[in-house]
């Protein structure tokens, strides 16, 4: 699954400050918030980059500049080779099919006011796609596709569980056939038995329709069990990353060895050895 | 560990007239828990982990509320409790933390202030200022730098991990027997729960507190807990000590939680093991177990409700809802070595 052909995104020097303006009638700039401060990384086609920080670290900012939702202020992102950066938002329209994004939110993300067949249909309506029995069609194939039952297509996002509503989500971002998908937390809002499903229908879709993703959570088990890859934010930067199992297993960066010591493991006996220093091998 | 019972509970059952009909939000959930004890209750949203802690404190009294059994703090039974008196146990006896720190401050008062005020509003003779000098002591206690000039601050001006740890400073300011503490780490970082972990589990010790926590997450579990209860669709499924739970486990339920664990410390699987479908709705539960529409272990006689029992022949403390026998149970449970919930061969 790792290194698997082209670069499809390339991330070269980004940054995102924020200013912090103050004064009564012409605003001065008095401090900057480096949210994203100097960033570079890649992903290969049909490859799973895992990033991990903790809140405030910049990962969704970062997820945000990306995919140009939030403009950025220096740096480059490369899409297929392409320079998006600074794109104006009619020539990003044509790329935004090419890359969707998943939400941490189900109960937030989706429009309560809308069917959720409307919710799901409405990319492949906006870019002309698809409409009447054709648009219901793929729609009901892509509910299906979910794990959903084609009868949910005319029901509202408050009849389903929070599940149920990341699969919408899920089904959503799919519709157009993107190539890369950003999924910032995705799992993080569901229950513990909730979470297995979705991390394995992620998986089986980025098999099935050869997917890029770009993962982000703060739970660095799920991260390490869906990446080839893992990089670590911490204050806006990336201080370190590499293969999913040798960054969790051999970390270098002092960062990361704190954020994984403090991850709770869940063995009695081993969390027990650990707290009277006497870790086993 | 195990002394005379500090908090007994018995037979508590909390029923609320919704919209869409009456439904049991908690059936029958009994325990006891001894000074010094960590219990930790653990469960998914629905599961009626929160409404069993809230209303072991009176908190889900309402018009719309049924509520049966039993509370008992030391000689006291706190079902029968007044309002009045049930605001004098909260705070002096029980206190209770909650998830989400900043939903719980006042964001328009000091930190201290809302210390202070809780403290008087049990120690009526209290000054101002003995009760300012607590605060400031217990903020300390918890952890807080600089905790004389801290009190000041409002609580946007404090972190997260911070404002949690206020939280359990104007818990712990009345020498409380009992804690509640209801997902207390969920909103915060990794490295910062380690922290609050650690916190709590030295109050726990220093101060022989008894500690009820609620969690869905069976890591911080494994961290702290002495005794745990394992609640589904409003009912204990499986009761036991810490090491009963994580090696033993009884119920498949259970094996699904333990299963889907991510371990950072041994190979990754293939494939995330999952529990299939979802929970059940509490207006429309299935008859017998609960557990019975996911579990791929069910047969003819789970449509009939097990009763929580003992069916260890060695650990009469251990119990669970499941018609398996023992041995069926830890034959099916294996997983590629691991504990898990599988389709059966």
């Amino acid at each position: 699954m790792s290194g698997v052909g082209e670069p499809l995104l390339e991330v070269t020097d980004l940054v995102k400050h924020f200013p912090v303006k103050r004064g009564l009638l012409v605003d001065r700039e008095v401090d900057r918030v480096r949210a994203v401060d100097g960033v570079s990384f890649g992903v290969a086609q049909g490859e799973t980059l895992g990033l991990v920080g903790e809140s405030g670290s910049g990962k969704s900012t970062l997820c945000r500049v990306v995919l140009q939702l939030l403009k950025p202020t220096s740096g480059s992102v490369r899409f297929e080779g392409e320079e998006i950066a600074g794109l104006s938002r009619r020539r990003m329209r044509p790329l935004r099919r090419e890359m969707q994004m998943i939400f941490q939110d189900p109960y937030a993300s989706l429009n309560p006011r809308k069917r959720v067949g409307q919710i799901v249909g409405e990319p492949l309506r906006l870019q002309g796609r698809a409409s009447g029995a054709e648009l219901r069609r793929r729609v009901q194939e892509l509910l299906e596709r979910v794990g959903l039952a084609p009868e949910h297509y005319g029901r509202y996002p408050h009849e389903f569980s929070g599940g149920q509503r990341q699969r919408v989500g899920i089904a959503r971002a799919l519709a157009l056939r993107p190539k890369l998908i950003v999924a910032d937390e995705p799992v993080s809002a569901l229950d513990v038995s909730i979470r297995a499903q979705i991390v394995n229908l992620l998986d089986d879709l980025q098999d099935e329709f050869g997917l890029t993703y770009v993962f982000v959570a703060h739970d660095i088990g799920v991260v390490r069990h869906i990446s080839d890859r893992i990089a670590v934010m911490h204050d806006g930067k990336i201080v370190e990353q590499g293969p999913a199992d040798r960054v969790c297993e051999q970390p270098a960066d002092p960062y990361t060895k704190t954020l994984l010591a403090a991850v709770p493991v869940p063995d009695p006996r081993e969390s027990r050895a650990q707290r009277t220093g006497t870790a086993q091998p | 560990m195990t002394s005379a019972p500090l908090l007994h509970v018995k037979g508590l059952r909390v029923g609320f007239a919704t919209e869409g009909g009456e439904l049991q939000a908690v059936d029958g959930v009994s325990f006891d828990l001894a000074p010094g004890e960590v219990l930790a209750i653990v469960g998914e949203s629905g599961s009626g982990k929160s409404v069993t802690a809230q209303t072991i404190i009176g908190l889900t009294r309402s018009p719309n509320a049924r509520i049966e059994g039993s509370v008992r703090l030391r000689d006291t039974e706190l079902m029968n409790a007044s309002e009045a008196e049930l605001r004098r146990f909260r705070g002096e006896q029980i206190a209770m933390v909650f998830q989400d720190p900043m939903t719980s401050l006042n964001p328009v008062y000091r930190v201290g202030d809302q210390i202070v005020e809780a403290i008087r509003a049990h120690r009526e003779k209290m000054s101002n200022a003995e009760a300012r000098k607590l605060a400031v002591e217990m903020l300390g206690s918890v952890g807080i730098p600089e905790p004389a000039r801290r009190v000041d601050d409002y609580p946007h001006e404090f972190s997260g991990g911070m404002r949690q740890r206020a939280m359990i400073a104007m818990a712990l300011a009345l020498a409380p027997d009992v804690l509640i503490a209801d997902e207390p780490t969920t909103a915060l970082d990794v490295t910062i729960q380690a922290q609050i972990l650690d916190l709590l589990g030295g109050l726990n010790r220093e101060r022989n507190l008894a500690t009820i926590l609620i969690t869905h997450d069976l890591g911080v579990v494994a961290e702290v807990a002495d005794r745990v209860l394992v609640m589904y669709a409003g009912r204990v499924v499986e009761e036991g000590t810490l090491d009963q739970i994580f090696y033993d486990p009884q119920h498949p339920y259970t094996w699904g939680l333990l299963g889907s664990l991510t371990r950072l410390d041994r190979p990754r699987p293939k494939r995330l093991p999952q529990i299939r479908g979802a929970p059940p709705s509490l207006l429309d539960l299935p008859t017998g177990c609960s557990f019975r529409p996911r579990c791929p272990h069910a047969f003819d006689r789970c449509t009939e409700l097990p009763d929580l029992a003992a069916r260890l022949e060695e650990a009469s403390e251990h119990r669970d809802r499941c018609w398996l026998t023992p041995e069926q149970k830890r034959e099916e449970r294996g997983v590629e070595g691991r504990i898990g919930l599988e389709e059966p061969a």
